[in-house]
């Protein structure tokens, strides 16, 4: 392991404590503490019991002291305790994560694929008709927020041509088998994935594009042609590697948004994810989950970000020297 | 001030005229920005919409909670251009009331994260060493928690109204104008101007404030535009979810009270939908168009 990602891992080690430390004091900004809750669920409680409830549960301590003790829970997997589903919040979390990880990876893969056609496409007939017409299109895509689009989707291919099935993940009673219960999952997932890819598709089609004009112009693509490669094995052999670092940046990106994103398309289409359980923590005003969800994905994506970078060494041999 | 002025002789000032390097025309950047097709739409698109909440007072002194018919009447079939929503509301008049929401919100948090960013980055970048590591690492904890997710989470803690949601949007988009001073500061104070600020025995304050800001400030307008965008996204996202300012009335608000019947009276979602689009669009357009004006050498892509 290089020098380079040896800085980048004890980076993110620094960045989790402070997403965590800034957790704790979004906590300790709502009014109210567990013992409140508790009393405010419970009925009535004297101040005797409350105080020594809080002596048990360590909310008697100053500020710093509780701050620490949090980060140590934190660290070891101790998210709290969410009460309306009476388990431990990672518990609960991860219950949730599957059905997000498959929408987000879904709609990473579909739009990296769809946005780098789209773009290698535009750059190739760069400024005649068909790069115009993919522009506009691409403008159209986006200008359109994530959750207009869903609802748009929804409207047209499930309530007016009856294409797809409206929500959830599953048809309840569905019959049995891998691969029927594959190909519903499939059905059910499509407008979602549609939906979290669309904006995806312009801003990769856009970058590719810009990406593949400038790379075109090198010399060693010039080379490439002057052996007497096909067009083909030029652009993907040769000019689309070193086109597609702006896009693995790109994705990286992704992930982090998609995760915020998920919130707004899992509730359209009532998705079983991370992203609805969000909408619930927010509206019964549950803030350990709430803020158990914001670590557990921060955490995701701080892996994701280390194993982008770990791509890009890859791709780009010179990142490494430049540190 | 006006007194050194007036005893500058003409002579005098032919003469500085002459020993400066020759100016670009004045308001070349905007000429650019006019000059091209993009930045015209973008821009009239624009005005379009500030006409809209300017005029929203004037057109529908009412407001845009007051009941003016039945509900649900269809857009064009009654006396009002838009129809009605589910309480019998003026859709016309909540999409030109909605456009101040929008506008304010874009604006409002645009600026904070702009005043944001430039101080932590120019802090970060002029200092080096230490305060950057710092700061940045703060930087990449804000950058690393999903923007909307955590947008949600602050407006829940502080409960929704126009000020938590800008004050949240804010704290979330600042990371990016950051980012992009302290590179831009990292060249700029190494230049020369700078270093003999210093030899002058200029305070870093007074350094910072007067020659690294105005010299850094380029790449940081370019993405102004952005900011703007996304923060009308983020209001109209949140207002959707339930999330908003329950005492005014956005575009988002209208998508999310169009939303239990879209199946049959889809129009109430549909056009606070495509105002949000059209503004973003708009935005867009002119974002290009300024990204080009700055960078000619790009147009060409």
């Amino acid at each position: 392991m290089g020098h380079y990602l040896r800085r980048r891992l004890l980076q993110s080690v620094v960045v989790i404590l402070v997403i965590i430390m800034g957790n704790f004091i979004l906590l300790n900004s709502v009014p109210g503490d567990l013992v409140d809750v508790m009393a405010g669920r419970g009925g009535d409680m004297d101040a005797e019991l409350m105080a020594s409830l809080r002596e048990r549960f360590g909310l008697d301590q100053p500020l710093p002291v509780r701050m620490i003790d949090y980060v140590g829970n934190v660290l070891t997997g101790d998210l709290g305790y969410s009460w309306p589903h009476s388990q431990p919040v990672l518990d609960v979390v991860l219950q949730r994560l599957p059905a997000t990880t498959l929408l987000v990876v879904l709609s990473v893969m579909v739009s990296v694929l769809v946005g780098t056609v789209t773009g290698v496409l535009a750059a190739r007939h760069a400024h005649r008709a068909v790069d115009i017409v993919l522009s506009m299109i691409v403008l159209a895509f986006y200008a359109t927020p994530i959750f207009l689009t869903a609802l748009g989707m929804m409207l047209i291919f499930s309530v007016k041509l009856g294409w797809l099935p409206l929500a959830g993940l599953t048809t309840a009673g569905a019959q049995e088998g891998l691969f029927a219960t594959a190909l519903d999952m499939a059905e059910h997932l499509v407008l979602p994935v549609a939906s979290l890819s669309m904006f995806y598709i312009a801003i990769y089609a856009r970058l590719a594009r810009a990406s593949m004009l400038q790379v075109m112009t090198q010399d060693y693509v010039r080379t490439a042609r002057a052996k007497g490669l096909s067009e083909v094995n030029v652009i993907l052999g040769h000019a689309l590697r070193n086109a597609m670092l702006p896009v693995v940046t790109m994705a990286g990106l992704q992930i982090t948004e998609l995760f915020g994103g998920a919130v707004l398309t899992e509730t359209i289409f009532g998705l079983p994810g991370v992203g609805r359980l969000a909408y619930d923590a927010v509206f019964s005003r549950n803030f350990p989950l709430m803020l158990g969800i914001l670590i557990v994905c921060s955490f995701i994506i701080v892996l994701v970000n280390l194993a982008v970078d770990l791509l890009y060494t890859r791709l780009d041999p010179r990142v490494e020297l430049d540190q | 001030m006006t007194a050194i002025d007036t005893t500058l002789s003409a002579t005098d000032a032919a003469a500085l005229a002459e020993a400066l390097p020759p100016r670009p025309p004045r308001f070349a950047t905007t000429r650019r920005v006019l000059g091209s097709p993009k930045g015209v739409i973008g821009l009239l698109l624009m005005l379009g919409i500030a006409a809209m909440a300017a005029l929203a007072p004037i057109l529908f002194p009412l407001g845009p909670w007051a009941m003016v018919g039945r509900p649900y009447i269809w857009p064009g079939a009654g006396t009002t251009l838009m129809g009605t929503d589910v309480l019998g509301r003026d859709m016309t008049a909540a999409m030109f009331w909605g456009a101040q929401i929008s506008l304010l919100v874009g604006l409002v948090s645009a600026a904070v994260s702009l005043v944001l960013g430039i101080a932590v980055g120019s802090v970060a970048g002029y200092f080096g060493g230490g305060t950057d590591a710092v700061l940045m690492r703060l930087t990449d904890a804000v950058q690393t928690v999903p923007a909307f997710l955590f947008t949600i989470v602050i407006v829940a803690v502080v409960s929704p109204s126009i000020t938590s949601i800008v004050l949240a949007i804010s704290l979330v988009s600042w990371p990016a104008v950051a980012r992009l001073m302290r590179a831009e500061v990292l060249s700029v104070r190494k230049r020369e101007f700078v270093q003999s600020c210093k030899v002058i025995g200029m305070s870093d304050a007074r350094i910072i404030l007067t020659q690294v800001i105005p010299n850094s400030l380029s790449p940081v307008i370019v993405i102004a535009s952005v900011l703007v965008a996304s923060a009308i996204i983020t209001e109209a996202g949140l207002a959707f979810l339930g999330l908003g300012d329950p005492n005014v009335m956005s575009w988002g608000t209208m998508i999310n009270l169009g939303r239990p019947s879209i199946r049959t009276t889809w129009y109430i979602a549909l056009i606070p939908g495509g105002f949000v689009i059209l503004t973003v669009l708009a935005l867009n357009l002119l974002g290009d168009a300024i990204n080009d004006a700055f960078n000619p050498h790009l147009r060409k892509r």
